[in-house]
């Protein structure tokens, strides 16, 4: 990155060193001229203005991270003093896959969520927003339509699922004669363990692919026109010009896309919390380790442990997404 | 399909084309019905009294409207008390995030440090964090972790509205800093310079030269992050104990008891609290819209 930058900066001679900081600090750019010292006032200053955010997002964010993994390796129930804390090694990591038994069903459930993402709802959004980047008459609503569920919130897409699996009073089963009354069969959306993790992604998906669809087409948007031209006067139909020519062109974006709906899938969490607090064939590991911290028996270790498995899991698409926009931050 | 694109078509060509419009038509508006479909039963649930649907079922069209359950799950769930919390938590959040972030990308996108590439990477990785890595942890800290008294009533980061605060800024810093830095590169260096000849101080250049242009962006983030942690429930969730302290989204999950078998009641609570979102949606498409393609096309 920043190459650029790099080589209009010159780098300045160490400084008397105030606080270490200082002497990172290289002047702004100013070609051909000499260097333009900083006063210390303002490396203090600057100092402060990175450090202070650094700071705040390094304490909340990556602090308890690593304490994470730290005490994945440890047995706490957070009673008493830190003193009680107990090195166990991988015992939290054996418990986990061999005793506890939500693990499994948990780790299963968030790989159908991500395979329904990856697979349907993601491919859906990128196909409305090619379908809306054609800029027809009207696609201003139909954007508006499709993407009007992306600025609710999860606890009241919750409540609206809700509307319509609910028993009795539901949508669905009124509509196909299953509520339970009046000698009527009943199907139970949200309480069926073979149903209710399918019926939660419907409406997971209904958020999705809106959020899909204005990130794709804000990336179709900046595709050159003259490419879609030049592949036109070559013959290629529409289909051949969106795969051959479009797609290519589009790999960052794909990237971002694509750790998106990784991401998303891995954080999936408030749904399933809303609905039944996530029991019942709707775990998911991120529901785990809540369950273990709060609720009367807090094991802080073994919460732990499936975070770090979360966190394992999420390194790869930050990975991947770090590679790709270090790309471009220099641009 | 071939013969569609081809120059110069006869008439049947042409058909073929307006054909396949009416059907892209067709699918497209199907598809938007089907997607306000969840919203418009929710809006049609909520203006219909209980007792209509008891005896009509929930499915039936009987005419009967009004705003009862409105004003129930207003007075019943005392939502205003709510509400406020919310605003307590979101309006120094999102102002928070900016500034801190705008400084950060001023520092990164202005200078060259030899921990910039180090810091945007921390930032942005850590704002793919999922937040149930660090709960665990995190909820410890909130409850060891002194805090000064005129901030916090009990002298802890946990069950206050600053530590529910603090994490959201924390969290959301990376995205911002990540869009805002991406930014202000595209600003032309001479900006500066010509600043530090007149003899501006850096937090001057900040302030009163950067900060006027970055007005498009900030004014997009400020839309996004107003959504965004309105919409939280879960650090409130787990961060806070007093149940007359919780922001809205949250409060609503621990009023559904009260509110269990009344699918009317629910609608008009869900449609509640949306509705600021909502505003945003139709007032702020554009920027909101606009934030969403920073964090994804640039960088």
């Amino acid at each position: 990155m920043t190459d650029r930058v790099a080589e209009m900066s010159v780098k300045v001679p160490p400084l008397p060193v105030t606080g270490g900081t200082a002497t990172d600090l290289v002047t702004p750019g100013r070609k051909g001229r000499g260097p333009l010292l900083l006063s210390r006032r303002d490396m203090v200053i600057l100092a402060l203005m990175a450090g202070i955010p650094a700071f705040i997002h390094i304490f909340f964010v990556w602090v308890p991270t690593i304490l994470s993994v730290l005490l994945s390796f440890t047995s706490w129930n957070g009673i008493g003093g830190l003193d009680r804390i107990k090195v166990v090694g991988l015992k939290n990591y054996s418990d986990l896959v061999s005793i506890y038994q939500p693990f499994w069903p948990a780790v299963q459930h968030n790989l159908i969520w991500l395979g329904v993402f990856l697979l349907i709802a993601t491919p859906i959004g990128m196909l409305f927003a090619v379908l809306l980047d054609k800029d027809l008459r009207g696609t201003r609503f139909y954007q508006s339509a499709l993407y009007l569920p992306v600025v609710l919130s999860l606890a009241i897409v919750g409540f609206i699922a809700q509307l319509f699996y609910a028993p009795e009073q539901g949508l669905i089963n009124n509509l196909l004669g299953t509520t339970g009354q009046n000698g009527q069969q009943l199907i139970d959306w949200l309480g069926n363990k073979s149903l209710n993790l399918w019926a939660v992604l419907v409406f997971a998906s209904w958020r999705h692919i809106g959020y899909i669809m204005i990130l794709y087409l804000a990336g179709l948007k900046g595709v050159d026109p003259t490419l879609r031209e030049a592949a036109k006067v070559d013959g290629a139909n529409e289909v051949q010009t969106f795969f051959r020519v479009v797609f290519p062109v589009m790999a960052p974006i794909n990237i971002v896309i694509l750790v998106i709906t990784l991401i998303e899938s891995l954080r999936a969490f408030d749904l399933v919390f809303i609905i039944n607090k996530g029991l019942n064939g709707l775990e998911l590991l991120s529901v785990l380790v809540t369950n273990n911290i709060i609720g009367e028996a807090s094991r802080v270790g073994f919460g732990s442990a499936i975070a770090v498995v979360l966190l394992t899991i999420s390194v790869g698409p930050i990975v991947l997404y770090l590679t790709r926009s270090q790309k471009g931050i220099g641009e | 399909m071939s013969a569609a694109t081809m120059p110069g078509g006869v008439p049947l060509n042409r058909k073929g084309i307006r054909w396949r419009r009416v059907a892209l038509h067709a699918f497209l508006l199907a598809a938007a019905l089907v997607w306000l479909l969840p919203l418009v039963w929710a809006l049609y649930t909520s203006l219909r009294p209980y007792s209509d649907t008891a005896t009509h079922g929930y499915v039936s069209f009987t005419g009967v409207l009004n705003f009862d359950n409105y004003v129930r799950a207003w007075n019943d769930a005392e939502l205003i008390r709510y509400f406020v919390n919310t605003i307590i938590i979101v309006v120094p959040a999102v102002i928070l995030t900016l500034l801190l972030a705008s400084m950060a990308a001023f520092t990164l996108a202005r200078f060259s440090w030899r921990f910039n590439l180090a810091m945007l990477m921390l930032f942005t990785a850590g704002n793919l964090l999922p937040p149930q890595v660090i709960i665990t942890p995190l909820f410890r800290m909130y409850l060891i972790l002194p805090f000064p008294k005129p901030l916090s009533d009990n002298g802890l980061l946990y069950d206050q509205y600053v530590g529910i605060i603090l994490i959201h800024v924390a969290f959301q810093l990376g995205f911002c800093t990540f869009v805002l830095a991406n930014y202000m590169k595209t600003l032309p260096k001479e900006l500066t310079e010509a600043a530090v000849v007149d003899g501006a101080h850096t937090f001057q250049i900040y302030w009163k030269v950067i900060m006027p242009l970055v007005r498009p962006p900030l004014a997009a983030l400020a839309v996004l992050e107003f959504t965004w942690i309105y919409n939280d429930f879960f650090w409130a969730l787990l961060l806070m104990r007093t149940g007359s302290k919780l922001p809205i989204t949250s409060a609503l999950n621990n009023l559904k008891g009260q509110f269990f078998v009344d699918n009317n009641l629910i609608a008009a609570g869900s449609v509640i609290v949306a509705i600021p979102t909502l505003i945003v949606f139709f007032a702020a498409q554009r920027q909101f819209i606009s934030g969403l393609s920073l964090g994804s096309t640039k960088g």
